[in-house]
């Protein structure tokens, strides 16, 4: 038995690649048949369609569904406002998170780093839900904003921000105020990490040199040091701006009833039936990002992560 | 001389602006979480008023007592606990077959294994579901698992392959010429060198597993884990302060293996486990 071992190991050492590629068996299996499987069956779903008398799905190649989805003016109103949410998450997010990352990147001592570094992850890990749940908290008529705002005999400015079309709406939680502040500080993480990684690059001496040329504070700062972040934000946007697209949970929770592309996904595939539709609603978000995600790799956002 | 130490003086003090920023940032990631600790003592329990009128600690009695938070616990420790396991296996295998290996696609199965933490879990779990429906697979427990070690591979992966690109593979070699046969190699070499690794993968893993709620709502059928019960608390709540104390819970529950993982990861000085 210990023979058959050696001979057997002695074979390994000497073709490595016979073990390394035998480990990747199981995975591979895992993942292409039931992930990759379940998905392709899923997406490929978009080039059926529904027939609208009996609501049965017709296994039949063609470019209905998509063609109803890019047509229908409904529809294009979920895609545009989803796309626009996450615009306005991403550069939320980005104004947000660059002082907190420029501060860790080059004001701190290695120990407050730390701190700062694990005061970071530590929302970023913390569950999810459960960090929607306190935005419900927040955002309540009764809730912690209305009370601030209330203390501060600045009702009046609540109401206004309410009033105002388009971003406002009966209270805060049914508005896209309120979404926007969720998904922001739900994402915020994703963009301080990379910004702060992109600005640890930055070598002090050119921040000095700049000075020394002569540039003010702000000179420096917009010639110097944020061109310098840019990759860092694009690499942080991917996440902002793609978990945004996808996510259905904040807008069911949090907002408006009118809805996003992850809402439109859950309802057409549960109730409506319309896999179809709902293949092709998915396939909006997957191809953002991958035309998303070439862009940046092209300005070198990944060099900052 | 002076002139260069208030350059430097400049340089290194954070102007007001900054300071200001920064704080007021750290504040708004940070508020959220301690008010979730503070309504689980509140008094209120019609509505979620601040601050709240009083504090009592009846809520977490009357939680202690709750059969179905206690099953919906359940439910999420086993399946939190298996998706991990599967997820170190496959993770392990698939980050020692690729950390050095070179090879036609090798690309795509990377990126095959980040997949399903990348796109929206919507997206994986109306695949899985249309797939076990198809298939006939009734859901249960296992139909959970599938989904959850799915995307719990990524960080095991993670986690293993910064270190087998970071253990040095002299060390195989000398095992092997020491006359060391595989599995020797393997156990007295390269799993203790792996081990605090994945542990540290393991542990993100469950901290993923039990928070997942949007890849479950579509494998999981009737049955409730823990973040199925506080979603549909979301939408319509009905019991305000048992979901405040679920909440906390959930909270501490996903805390304790990210910061033993960051502990491991920190002892081993290595910031691996540090990118979700």
């Amino acid at each position: 038995m210990n023979k058959l071992l050696d001979s057997f190991s002695n074979f390994t050492y000497r073709n490595k690649n016979f073990i390394f590629l035998s480990f990747l068996i199981v995975p591979l299996l895992w993942l292409g048949i039931i992930y990759l499987g379940s998905l392709l069956i899923f997406l490929g779903h978009s080039f059926f369609y529904l027939d609208g008398f009996t609501g049965q799905i017709v296994y039949e190649f063609s470019f209905k569904t998509l063609i109803e989805l890019f047509s229908s003016p409904a529809n294009i109103d979920i895609l545009i406002r989803t796309v626009g949410l996450a615009t306005c998450v991403t550069i939320g997010s980005a104004i947000i998170g660059f002082p907190i990352a420029y501060y860790m990147a080059k004001f701190t001592s290695p120990k407050v780093k730390i701190f700062l570094f694990i005061a970071i992850m530590l929302p970023l890990w913390s569950s999810y839900l459960v960090r929607v749940y306190s935005w419900k908290l927040i955002l309540a008529k009764e809730g912690i904003i209305n009370w601030f705002f209330e203390k501060l005999n600045l009702e009046w400015l609540l109401d206004t921000i309410l009033s105002t079309p388009v971003i406002g709406g009966p209270s805060l939680s049914i508005s896209y105020i309120g979404m926007f502040l969720v998904f922001t500080y739900i994402w915020l993480p994703f963009m301080i990490l990379p910004i702060q990684a992109s600005l640890e690059r930055v070598p002090n001496s050119l921040i000095n040199a700049s000075h020394d040329l002569g540039a003010n504070k702000r000179q420096t700062f917009y010639k110097v040091i944020l061109p310098l972040a840019l990759p860092g934000i694009i690499a942080g946007s991917i996440f902002t701006f793609s978990l945004t697209l996808g996510d259905y949970i904040i807008p069911y929770i949090i907002g408006t009833s009118k809805f996003f592309i992850g809402q439109a996904v859950y309802t057409h595939q549960g109730t409506a039936g319309n896999i179809p539709l709902a293949a092709a609603f998915s396939l909006v978000p997957i191809m953002v990002m991958v035309v998303y995600i070439y862009l940046a790799k092209k300005m070198g956002a990944f060099n900052a992560l | 001389m002076l002139f260069r130490k208030g350059a430097i003086n400049r340089l290194n003090q954070a102007g007001l602006g900054l300071r200001f920023g920064a704080i007021a940032g750290l504040l708004f990631l940070h508020i959220p979480l301690l008010l979730i600790i503070l309504y689980a003592f509140t008094t209120e329990d019609k509505s979620y008023q601040f601050p709240p009128p009083g504090y009592t600690l009846k809520w977490f009695e009357v939680v202690l007592n709750r059969q179905d938070i206690w099953d919906a616990v359940s439910l999420s420790m086993r399946v939190a606990i298996t998706s991990t396991f599967f997820a170190i296996i496959l993770g392990t295998l698939a980050a020692g077959a690729l950390y050095k290996t070179s090879f036609f696609g090798k690309s795509s199965i990377t990126i095959l294994i980040i997949l399903p933490i990348a796109l929206p879990g919507i997206i994986t779990g109306i695949s899985l579901r249309s797939t076990f429906g198809v298939l006939g697979i009734p859901f249960s427990t296992w139909t959970i698992i599938i989904g959850h070690a799915t995307f719990c591979m990524v960080v095991v992966y993670n986690n293993v392959v910064a270190r087998l690109r970071r253990t040095s593979p002299n060390l195989i070699q000398a095992s092997m010429d020491l006359g060391a046969n595989n599995l020797q190699t393997f156990f007295y070499v390269i799993l203790p060198n792996m081990g605090t690794a994945i542990l540290a993968g393991g542990m993100l893993a469950f901290a993923l597993s039990f928070d997942e709620v949007i890849v479950t709502t579509f494998t999981s059928g009737q049955q409730t884990t823990l973040p199925i019960w506080m979603f549909s608390e979301l939408i319509r709540p009905r019991q305000r302060p048992i979901t405040n104390v679920v909440a906390v819970f959930m909270m501490f529950i996903t805390f304790i293996p990210i910061v033993f993982a960051s502990y491991i990861a920190s002892k081993t000085s290595e910031s691996e486990g540090a990118t979700k």
